[in-house]
């Protein structure tokens, strides 16, 4: 069994991932903020065409 | 006599301490009302899987697990019922709220990072970050399709902060507030939203978001389909089967077949305490990253929005909104941002499901899917 006594070899201590990863944080974030603003300017679109 | 003895002493202070953590879940859920619906079945399941020589795991929880879980069947189901509950109305007829929710899935992203400091395979710390999405079926989507090994440590630490809403947010909100940023009143204008703009829009959203994300057409497609049930205006009987008896029956399973990774073995680890402490990291920064960014386009704003409604941007519905709601009338009783803080949340909802399915995708290229 994996448990409390030997389990930490699971675990690392890597404080360069950190900055490794930022690239991630930084797509993720610029793709989400993208499709949302996609999605509002095609809810704009749409709140416009049949508003009425 | 023999054989009462020989299973009684197959019990070890592994399996004990875990029925122990079942029935914790159990308390939390009756005495605590926290998540009740998922941590009750989750709470009793865990008691089920860690008796020796139990037929619940090799069974019935492992077959519900195979039949719902493995393969995403559940939460995706979830997510119809889900959807068929959310009113979008508020978020229709102010549509720029949607960037709040996009800034409040920074605590994700930050969260990814964070973890891969501790977890070497990339499976693990991306699964660990979508906690952040403060969106249980989301957490265990997408935890289950990159086959990480603390699905169970990560449904239980999405669900326990959901829970721990109220208490984590509003001293994150208080701090990165004035006491003056927090009266700014948001006066809420009425605007009808017409029935095709309500139909058409879980269809844009559907549409928008897998073309770009092919890897969240699941997650957003069923979502979606709910709420379209719900909108259609001639399913209503299907819309309130959605809300109600889906919903409640897939929680049911949903929440008792997540045990079949609470066995001591896979939870009873230094990791699953690691991960318990990344889930709070990315709440924290999940509203911070909502509040902050409401700062920022203060800046720039003519009328100001008041910077907690982005604290709302979580996808935990609808307590967060609730809670901004509530501390801004504890500031000044005649500032009513129910409206605001409820379009914020629900747009949250949305913005999880899509940073669930970029998190899949971003994971789908480094294996060379």
């Amino acid at each position: 069994m994996n448990l409390l006594t030997n389990a930490a070899v699971n675990i690392q201590f890597d404080p360069m991932a950190f900055i490794h990863n930022l690239k991630h944080m930084g797509v993720g974030m610029l793709v989400i903020f993208a499709i949302i603003g996609i999605i509002i300017l095609a809810i704009k679109l749409v709140n416009y065409l049949f508003s009425k | 006599m023999e054989i009462l003895w020989q299973n009684l002493l197959a019990f070890d202070r592994y399996d004990l301490i875990m029925i122990a953590i079942g029935c914790l879940l159990v308390y939390l859920a009756i005495a605590k009302e926290m998540e009740p619906s998922l941590l009750l079945p989750m709470g009793f399941g865990t008691i089920l899987v860690n008796i020796p020589f139990s037929d619940a795991l090799v069974g019935p929880i492992q077959e519900l697990y195979h039949a719902g879980i493995a393969n995403e069947l559940f939460p995706l189901l979830l997510f119809i019922g889900i959807g068929a509950m959310i009113d979008f109305g508020p978020l229709l007829s102010n549509p720029k709220l949607m960037l709040f929710g996009a800034a409040a899935q920074f605590g994700i992203f930050f969260t990814l990072c964070m973890a891969s400091v501790f977890f070497p395979d990339f499976r693990d710390f991306f699964s660990i970050a979508i906690i952040g999405a403060a969106d249980g079926p989301t957490s265990i989507a997408v935890a289950n399709k990159l086959g990480s090994q603390y699905v169970g440590a990560i449904t239980v630490a999405a669900y326990s902060y959901m829970a721990l809403v109220p208490i984590i947010q509003p001293p994150v909100i208080k701090l990165l507030t004035t006491k003056k940023e927090r009266r700014i009143r948001m006066p809420y204008e009425q605007k009808s939203v017409s029935k095709l703009t309500r139909i058409l829009f879980p269809i844009i959203i559907t549409v928008v978001a897998s073309a770009i994300i092919p890897q969240a057409t699941a997650l957003i497609g069923f979502l979606m389909f709910g709420n379209l049930i719900r909108e259609c205006g001639v399913l209503d009987s299907l819309s309130s089967t959605a809300q109600n008896v889906l919903a409640n029956l897939i929680t049911i399973f949903l929440g008792i077949s997540v045990a079949f990774n609470m066995t001591a073995d896979k939870f009873l680890q230094l990791d699953t305490l690691l991960i318990m402490g990344l889930g709070l990291v990315a709440f924290v920064v999940d509203t911070a990253g909502g509040v902050l960014f409401a700062k920022f386009l203060n800046l720039f704003l003519k009328n100001k929005v008041n910077p907690m409604i982005g604290a709302a941007g979580i996808s935990a519905f609808p307590m967060s909104g609730r809670i901004v709601h509530k501390m801004a009338l504890e500031e000044d009783p005649q500032n009513f941002l129910l409206m605001h803080s409820i379009g914020v949340n629900v747009s949250g909802q949305i913005a999880s499901v899509i940073a669930g399915g970029i998190i899949l995708n971003i994971a789908a290229k480094l294996m060379g899917g």
